[in-house]
């Protein structure tokens, strides 16, 4: 019975953490202040009647991350190495969005459309430029995402052309917050449907099963006819699609561009998702639920510091040690201890059982 | 009245003595800055000396920007080689100059520190042009006091810790709250990040403590901040719950004010470039070494457009 119990985990087993780690917060959250979780209406300033509360600043927030979590666990899973260039290339596509819409006189669908295509364009011929200098070059994924890392946000500021360019239009807005008559999110309706494609992706292509297969034994994947290069080159293209439309949302929610701030240091959260969520940052095996959970995971952290009014200077360390604690738990050294410990255990009580007999 | 007429007769030997070095010739100055990318600030700061120095004025400029102080000082120490005339400075890093400017000194080239102090002996340079931070957010205090609300439940959003502005505009604010005529809802540092002060704002709001005072150490974050009250359907400005009060002047921020969605922003600003060609042009040392730029502070009820066209920072 026990074996049957654990087969049926090992399905959830790399959801474990960051499924502990969310168990454990909301169980601290409701200690601290039951109302917590509660969620209530309101009606906004532009008179639509929304969702509010922790729960929903939370799924909210972390929208961004999870999108972005989502492209690198691809490239993670893909290239065995991550992309560190991803908030700066979201500041080049946030910018070329702003760009485009500043330029169109009446902001209507379309051009919110064709500044999205655009700047998903410009974002994706950034990612294939990582995905060249990794799938072509040979350069370790790190190294090869540094250049656009260094220099991602000047190229920003030059689409900026200055300071920090706003927009004023109910069509970002409602993309930014929420759309009439919707009250949840937008954001949030965004994380949906990327997560949605993700999954079509992987059950109508074989995209998935070759990431896996390139990132976990390279030169047998490409002795079975598995186009290693162009495997590698689309996780980038796929991560640089992610990159725009998080750029966009970020630009939305302020209606404003700073070239230096939007999506900062996002690129060590995304990573942490991935790591949070039980994939291994060598590559191979990858789960896109488990990163999307890491990134509810980093945010619900976040947000209960905030509500524990933790100074937003020490957040930063706190975060660090409930960080280093999920991953140190998830390390294969650990785990592997435990299911010593836990072997162990079952030997000894077999022993037992079988003295009792033995008796 | 002996000492008057010495005065008067020193001061015209140096206004000749500058005219006839240069009566035909342009004034070359260095300039050595932090690049315009750095924020909406520096953009406009350059933009001004571009326009002040410029060879109509009788200036023979030649910038160099960097963020990095050590870039800065072997950019220095070229202009003097060249033979600026003037070097003008707004250091990355307030040490390691001593070297740099005493060879200036010596090399008869004048020099000017603008929007920011550098720790060297005054005799170094001409004149510092800086801006009061702490100025700036007494300024902003004193408006906020003169509101007269019953109650001051304040939302501090403060900028990257130990960086200038912040610690000039957090003085004032702190002084209150320790003296008990305002209430800290709460006190963050967002680093400048919009995203992230309204994370801030939306924590506050989830809590369900009462604030009517949002105090945004730039314009950004304020815009960050006003994003969640419109996401709660909590009102702001002239009219509303919540006062608003940013820093900076972006021209974007002003038409806010204008608009009446906010109350009030603080300038800091970025105009050195004419006192220091007026100081150069006279060739008068000026009494203070430490000259404070004159900065203002919007209200929303008297904010003009013409003020907007004047003192708004960057585009629209």
């Amino acid at each position: 019975m026990t074996r049957e119990a654990g087969k049926r985990k090992g399905g959830v087993g790399q959801l474990l953490i960051p499924l502990i780690a969310i168990a454990l917060l909301v169980i601290f959250n409701l200690i601290r202040d039951p109302s917590f979780f509660s969620i209530e209406t309101k009606t906004n300033n532009t008179g639509n009647t929304v969702l509010a509360g922790n729960l929903i600043s939370i799924i909210n927030g972390a929208s961004e991350l999870a999108i972005l979590a989502m492209g690198m666990t691809l490239v993670t899973a893909a290239c065995g190495g991550q992309d560190i260039s991803v908030g700066a290339a979201a500041a080049i596509a946030g910018s070329v969005f702003v760009r485009i819409i500043r330029g169109a006189a009446p902001v209507t669908g379309g051009t919110v459309i064709g500044a999205f295509l655009a700047c998903c364009a410009v974002a994706m011929l950034f990612g294939s430029f990582n995905g060249m200098l990794v799938a072509v070059f040979r350069i370790q994924p790190m190294i090869a995402t540094l250049i656009l890392y260094t220099c991602g946000r000047s190229i920003a500021y030059w689409i900026n052309g200055g300071a920090t360019p706003t927009i004023d239009s109910p069509i970002t807005g409602a993309i930014g917050s929420f759309i009439p008559g919707i009250p949840v999110p937008t954001p949030v309706i965004i994380v949906a449907v990327m997560a949605l494609l993700f999954s079509l992706t992987f059950r109508f292509t074989t995209l998935g099963l070759y990431t896996q297969a390139v990132g976990i034994n390279e030169s047998s994947a490409r002795l079975n006819g598995i186009n290693v290069t162009l495997i590698k080159l689309v996780s980038f293209i796929i991560l640089g699609i992610c990159v725009s439309v998080a750029g966009s949302i970020g630009v939305c929610r302020l209606g404003l561009i700073n070239h230096e701030t939007l999506l900062i240091d996002i690129e060590m959260d995304t990573i942490l998702a991935v790591a949070i969520g039980g994939n291994s940052l060598g590559g191979g095996k990858f789960k896109i639920s488990g990163s999307i959970l890491g990134a509810y995971v980093i945010q619900m952290l976040t947000i209960t510091l905030y509500a524990m009014k933790v100074s937003s200077t020490d957040v930063k360390a706190y975060k660090a040690i409930v960080i280093i604690l999920l991953v140190v738990i998830g390390s294969p050294v650990v785990k592997r201890w435990f299911t010593k410990v836990i072997g162990n255990m079952r030997n000894a009580r077999k022993i037992r059982g079988a003295a009792k007999e033995g008796v | 009245m002996k000492k008057l007429l010495a005065l008067v007769l020193a001061l015209t030997m140096c206004l000749s003595m500058a005219a006839l070095a240069h009566a035909d010739d342009l004034i070359k100055v260095g300039v050595v800055n932090n690049p315009p990318s750095e924020s909406g600030y520096r953009a406009a700061n350059v933009a001004d000396f571009e326009k002040v120095f410029s060879a109509e004025n009788g200036y023979e400029m030649s910038p160099y920007y960097s963020l990095k102080n050590d870039e800065q000082l072997t950019a220095a120490q070229g202009f003097i080689t060249d033979g600026v005339d003037v070097l003008l400075i707004s250091a990355a890093e307030t040490t390691g100059w001593d070297e740099v400017l005493t060879a200036a000194k010596e090399a008869g080239i004048k020099v000017y520190l603008f929007d920011r102090m550098i720790d060297v002996p005054e005799d170094l340079y001409e004149a510092a042009v800086v801006s009061d931070m702490a100025k700036e957010g007494e300024t902003a205090v004193n408006w906020l006091l003169e509101q007269g609300l019953e109650e001051y439940n304040v939302i501090h959003i403060q900028g990257a810790m130990g960086s200038d502005a912040q610690i000039g505009r957090t003085g004032a604010l702190d002084a209150q709250f320790e003296a008990g005529t305002m209430k800290k809802v709460a006190q963050q540092t967002a680093t400048w990040d919009e995203a992230e002060a309204k994370k801030i704002v939306e924590s506050v709001i989830n809590s369900g403590e009462k604030f009517n005072v949002i105090y945004a150490e730039n314009d950004g974050m304020a815009k960050g901040a006003v994003a969640a009250l419109d996401e709660a359907g909590i009102t702001h400005g002239v009219n509303g719950d919540v006062i608003i009060m940013g820093f900076d002047c972006n021209k974007w921020a002003l038409k806010e004010l204008k608009a009446g969605n906010w109350n009030y922003d603080g300038q800091c600003s970025p105009f050195q470039a004419q006192i220091i060609s007026d100081l150069i042009k006279s060739g008068e040392t000026p009494a203070e070494k430490k000259i404070i730029n004159a900065e203002k502070g919007f209200d929303a009820k008297t904010i003009t457009d013409e003020d907007i066209a004047t003192y708004g920072l960057g585009e629209d």
